[in-house]
């Protein structure tokens, strides 16, 4: 179990960067999850931390040591790879062991911790395969247990679901939480998923463009994102934007409606977006207050029905359990309760 | 449908028939010659298979013959140049396959161009460097001219077997504690066994069949390679036919043995399950 410290890190490949002044801390046996669309920079940091990557600039801290310059076998840390990264030659008891044979462990105490490893994953019936003999997800679980066997400072996990189904990824991921449970070991866990980011995390790190874009708990990220890249990413279906301008406790849409502003937020300020989850719009029949839209496309999810509206010449998704309003092509009135609106200056940034 | 299937089978059949017999010819012509008595070389016209058959050229080519000494120059040469090859080719093809270091296009196409030249051309130079070093007329000079001359292709050969492995394999096993030479030999070595069968194959073979530089740079019987020894069967009036043709019998197996020893890494894909897919 360890701390971990980012500062200021950076990363370049030639004269592209692709990380650029990432700060971080990281508390003793924290979940860390660090999420973002692809090619934000997330695995690259994850691989840094490892020690695959080289820091440009920077530095990276483990329980205060810095470790820039060390090689990967002197950081003490686990990883979980995308592709598993299992060795094929060897069997599943092999692939768990192998680091513990690198450090000269003894027999006896290699057995005992690939027996609890084992156990622990359910696999006591599988060491004597080779990889290749295993579904996808039982190599999943010979990858984590090649992580778990030697109880390193901490875990990484790099999109370690991604290449499973989705009944199974919704498995692992509770087994991965319950594992951190037991285990306690400061974790740094990288998706792009934002429902694994969510369940998963003690704390979420928004990441886009080489930057970090906020830091915080899963709800405080969904309850209060702190610019448009955060508020779009967290939730599903994405948070609605409506654009305008504020004037007179009220945005303007491009369409000449005005939706009324709650007495917190200014009164005047130009060019601003509007956002509103989906599941937080109030839905009635036309003609009753509120914005009126029309239903272009009905989703029903069976837990839910996610409407596509037309609203202001943008789609605008409305999340409802109600299922009166099925047809496409009909009308309906939405409104916003006051409580769940945000709102984003012209830069993006929240209000 | 079945007709046509039947044909279908029977045509592509036929058709690997013919490519077998093709290519088997000469061996076939080779074994066919070695065990045809001297006096009916000559006497029964073209035939597929002499009408008396014997095995005396065999016996006086390992009884009579410096053959064997040939051989076993020919073995030495070729078994060292295959092991030093694959051991320099190992690890230039990995440190082509991983790493990017600056030059690394030029060293590439360097090695390439190595191949382009005509090695006659090499002969005098090579000559030239070698006879002041004591390295004419000894083996290891063979071994060290042949070395160097295979290790490009076999470097390329190397790289791409190495490309074929995942690097997220070696990077597990650093993160579990390896560094990077004990990850190569741990994980990636024994995943590019097929490769390195491959490439010791290629490369003893091509050192057991090579004639210009052991005829330029070995005089004498003493270390003679086998391509030369197949020379003294041809005197100024007459070419042992027979004679010949069973110490190039002789000479096959080897090879052979070889190949045997190493075809079930050639075949084997071993990655199957490493990552997914």
């Amino acid at each position: 179990m360890a701390t971990m410290e980012i500062r200021s890190a950076s990363k370049n490949y030639g004269t592209i960067r692709v990380l650029d002044d990432i700060n971080l801390e990281i508390g003793d046996g924290e979940f860390i999850v660090l999420v973002g669309p692809s090619g934000c920079g997330k695995s690259t940091l994850l691989r840094m931390i490892a020690g695959l990557e080289e820091i440009t600039g920077g530095e990276i801290r483990i329980d205060d040591k810095v470790m820039n310059a060390l090689p990967p076998k002197a950081r003490d840390i686990a990883m979980v790879f995308q592709s598993y990264a299992l060795y094929p030659h060897m069997s599943v008891a092999d692939n768990m062991s192998y680091s513990l044979r690198l450090r000269k462990t003894d027999k006896p105490t290699i057995a005992e911790k690939v027996r609890d490893a084992s156990s622990k994953l359910g696999l006591d019936a599988l060491l004597e395969r080779k990889p290749k003999a295993l579904s996808g997800g039982q190599r999943q679980r010979v990858a984590m247990g090649r992580a778990i066997v030697r109880q390193p400072k901490a875990f990484l996990f790099d999109e370690p679901l991604s290449n499973l189904d989705a009944r199974l990824r919704e498995q692992m991921r509770a087994e991965i939480r319950k594992l951190h449970r037991e285990l306690g070991a400061t974790s740094i866990y990288v998706t792009h998923d934002q429902v694994e980011a969510m369940t998963l995390a003690d704390r979420i790190v928004a990441m886009h463009g080489g930057h970090i874009q906020q830091v915080g708990t899963p709800l405080e990220l969904y309850d209060r994102p702190a610019n448009l890249f955060v508020a779009g990413f967290i939730g599903s279906p994405g948070m609605n934007f409506l654009k305008g301008d504020i004037a007179d406790r009220c945005l303007h849409l491009c369409d000449g409606r005005t939706i009324a502003l709650p007495a917190e937020m200014p009164a005047t300020m130009g060019e601003a977006t509007l956002g509103i989850r989906p599941e937080h719009v109030v839905l009635s029949p036309a003609g009753e207050t509120g914005l009126e839209a029309t239903v272009e496309l009905v989703e029903p999810t069976g837990h839910g029905i996610i409407l596509h509206l037309t609203l202001a010449g943008s789609v605008f998704k409305v999340l409802t359990h109600d299922r009166r309003w099925l047809e496409p092509g009909a009308s309906v009135s939405v409104s916003f309760p006051t409580d769940a609106l945000h709102l984003f200056n012209a830069e993006g940034v929240r209000v | 449908m079945t007709a046509t299937r039947l044909f279908g089978t029977l045509a592509h059949r036929a058709a690997i028939l013919c490519f077998i017999a093709f290519a088997l010819f000469p061996l076939y012509w080779l074994l066919k010659v070695s065990v045809t008595p001297n006096d009916l070389l000559y006497s029964e016209g073209v035939r597929m298979w002499p009408s008396r058959t014997t095995l005396d050229h065999f016996r006086f080519v390992l009884a009579n013959s410096e053959f064997p000494r040939f051989f076993a120059n020919s073995l030495i040469v070729s078994g060292s140049t295959a092991l030093v090859s694959t051991v320099l080719a190992a690890l230039m093809g990995y440190a082509l396959s991983r790493f990017q270091f600056r030059g690394k296009l030029w060293l590439a196409a360097l090695l390439l161009i190595t191949q382009m030249f005509p090695l006659v051309m090499l002969v005098a130079p090579i000559f030239k460097i070698l006879s002041p070093l004591g390295l004419t007329n000894s083996l290891t000079g063979l071994v060290i001219v042949y070395t160097a001359f295979n290790v490009p292709f076999a470097s390329f050969l190397m790289q791409g077997f190495f490309d074929g492995i995942p690097s997220d394999l070696e990077q597990a096993a650093m993160i579990d504690g390896a560094d990077r030479f004990t990850a190569f030999r741990h994980i990636i070595l024994p995943l590019a066994l097929p490769g390195v069968a491959a490439t010791l194959g290629f490369v003893f073979t091509a050192a057991w069949s090579e004639m210009i530089f052991a005829l330029m740079l070995i005089s004498g019987s003493e270390k003679a390679t086998f391509p030369v020894g197949l020379l003294t069967f041809v005197s100024k009036f007459s070419v042992d036919y027979g004679q010949m043709m069973a110490a190039g019998v002789l000479a096959l197996i080897p090879a052979c043995l070889f190949f045997l020893l190493i075809q079930r890494y050639l075949v084997q894909g071993m990655t199957a399950g490493a990552v997914k897919g």
